[in-house]
């Protein structure tokens, strides 16, 4: 049956999370029952029920409403860092495959630098250098992320660089931007697409780690990491508090993380081992 | 040549490493100065200040006497402790290796077994079981586990403790073992979902072999099909991956232990990261840095240990 086809589960369970998930991030001021920032002392830490749907915080704020603009943060630094760091791997693995020789041992030796500094402790580091203002996040987070993007592709190019229809173009007198443009990169999109799209959950569980230890992007701004981190002065008293955010990032990394195995499944390519 | 080449490879990737985090370590903004009033008001005192800390002197000539002093074994000294980094992480090293080698033993023995057990049924239900989890453990957020399990273990049902290594008064190995059990099970669960992917996938690889057919054929019944022939083979993608995890074991796992105050190295780190702390975090970075690019120099060499036939190969 087509369903059971190897990888067709997993690419459409994962798509039709993402696009819910979306759909809610996006639409959050008609979904939202309440203003995200409106406080409320008399109702403080109200447990879920008809009013308040996932209940309220320690201010009194509607928590539904806060996670559902929670996660237009979460999307957007996911998606744009996602871009920076394609745009960047793709770039360094171009030009270390096609230009091969000292360029391609110093733009691999480069890539080995970022890559043996653990992602999460270099993000922190970087965050705590400078300052946590939404377009830094996406600067460090997507300026992290992209090695593993650089060695993909530089592996796709160098293989197909002894493909004989690159040959022959090249003997037909196809300069290196003909080549690069029309030969190389329309036949590596399948693996670099699979690899984008594991990029997303990696950098919004990154997002969300940053906010969670408190060096993300500040209160009162509803992030599911600065959430998660005031929710943890209340976890005796208030579970929902703690846990609807958590659920949604959750739900988010999970649905992009299928997407990815199903495509990658679909396409038949191997998990690649990420070293560093 | 193949080794001589990775052994070059490896130190410019290490000379990389200092560089970066020297330079991490100095566009810092702050700096130290300003953040102390009395030095300010006097120039002569700033200037002394600056000299015997070497900060007058250009960027490249401090770079090399920071580098020398590495070697020398001196890493600097914390601004919130005042006291060695080497000294503070040397006081952390052990209760983060209990935790982390005990999770890695653990994680890796279970993910072998059932990574195997998945590829030997696969499309069993088994087998979409063990890979449904392992991608929903790749994405459960660690600090959520861990408040979801202090929710429903520590405040519901005081079962475990929530925080720490040893209730004061009491460090016997059942205290403690009572504190590792949250952590533990939040690294395991983590680290269990990344390895068992990588089991699965070798195992299968293998599987799929011809020797593997004539071996069947010629009788071999599944365990020692699976002892004598899947398995070696088998072997060296798990044991890049447990080479490359073992950076792991030194630093701590950060999350784990910051949700769970472990007084480890993970949670030091966080809190030195908090504090900007410049000289421990940078430390740190170049620790950590370091000790991944030795563990891919290692998986390599283990490569050609383990498989005689890469060494012509190559």
């Amino acid at each position: 049956m087509l369903l059971f086809e190897r990888g067709t589960l997993e690419l459409w369970t994962g798509l039709v999370i993402i696009i819910l998930l979306g759909a809610a991030a996006l639409f959050a001021p008609f979904l939202s029952t309440h203003a995200p920032f409106r406080t409320n002392p008399e109702n403080w830490l109200c447990p879920p029920c008809k009013e308040h749907l996932f209940g309220t915080d320690r201010l009194g704020r509607d928590l539904f409403s806060r996670v559902l603009y929670g996660g237009r943060f979460s999307m957007a630094v996911g998606c744009l860092s996602m871009l920076l760091s394609v745009g960047i791997g793709l770039c360094a693995g171009l030009i270390a495959g096609s230009y091969g020789g000292i360029v391609d041992e110093t733009v691999m030796r480069l890539t080995d630098i970022v890559l043996v500094f653990p992602t999460m402790l270099l993000v922190l580091s970087l965050i705590a250098l400078f300052e946590p203002e939404p377009w830094m996040v996406v600067l460090v987070i997507g300026g992290t992320g992209w090695p593993g993007i650089a060695r993909l592709v530089r592996g796709e190019v160098l293989q197909l660089k002894e493909a004989e229809f690159v040959s022959s173009a090249r003997m037909l007198g196809a300069g290196r931007f003909r080549i690069i443009r029309y030969h190389l990169l329309p036949n590596a999109v399948a693996p670099v697409l699979v690899a984008a799209t594991l990029c997303v959950p990696a950098a919004i569980m990154m997002e969300a780690g940053l906010g969670y230890f408190g060096v993300g992007v500040q209160p009162p701004v509803p992030t599911w990491g600065n959430m998660l981190r005031e929710a943890q002065l209340y976890l005796r008293h208030a579970w929902w508090y703690a846990f609807f955010p958590g659920l949604f990032l959750f739900l988010t990394v999970f649905g992009f993380q299928l997407t990815g195995e199903g495509l990658r499944k679909k396409w038949g390519l191997s998990p690649s081992v990420r070293r560093g | 040549m193949y080794i001589l080449r990775r052994f070059l490879q490896t130190s410019f990737v290490l000379f990389g490493v200092s560089v970066v985090t020297f330079l991490m370590l100095h566009v810092a903004p702050g700096h130290p100065l300003q953040s102390n009033p009395e030095m300010r008001l006097d120039p002569t005192a700033v200037e002394r200040w600056l000299q015997l800390r070497q900060l007058d002197r250009p960027l490249f000539g401090r770079y090399i006497s920071w580098l020398s002093r590495l070697f020398r074994g001196d890493f600097g000294v914390s601004l919130l402790y005042n006291r060695p980094v080497t000294e503070l992480m040397a006081e952390r090293l052990p209760s983060t290796l209990l935790l982390t080698v005990t999770a890695f033993v653990i994680s890796l023995l279970l993910a072998v077994i059932i990574g195997t057990y998945a590829a030997r049924y696969q499309d069993s239900a088994c087998d979409r079981v063990v890979n449904i989890m392992s991608i929903a453990g790749n994405s459960l957020p660690g600090f959520w586990l861990g408040i979801l399990l202090v929710i429903v273990f520590s405040y519901k049902n005081q079962l475990f403790p929530a925080a720490g290594m040893r209730t004061p008064g009491d460090g016997s190995p059942a205290d403690i073992a009572r504190h590792m059990f949250l952590p533990l099970s939040v690294m395991v669960f983590a680290n269990f979902s990344y390895y068992v992917r990588y089991v699965r996938g070798a195992v299968l690889a293998v599987l799929k072999q011809d020797f593997v057919r004539a071996a069947k054929s010629r009788g071999l019944n599944d365990r020692q099909l699976l002892f004598r022939h899947v398995l070696p083979n088998a072997a060296i993608p798990v044991v890049t991956i447990a080479a490359l995890s073992l950076p792991m074991l030194f630093t701590g796992a950060m999350t784990a232990e910051y949700v769970f105050a472990w007084p480890g190295i993970g949670r030091f780190i966080v809190s030195s990261l908090l504090a900007r702390d410049y000289p421990v975090v940078m430390t740190v970075n170049l620790y950590t840095a370091c000790l991944v690019a030795l563990a891919n120099l290692l998986a390599d060499l283990l490569y050609l240990l383990i498989d005689p036939r890469l060494r012509v190969k190559r």
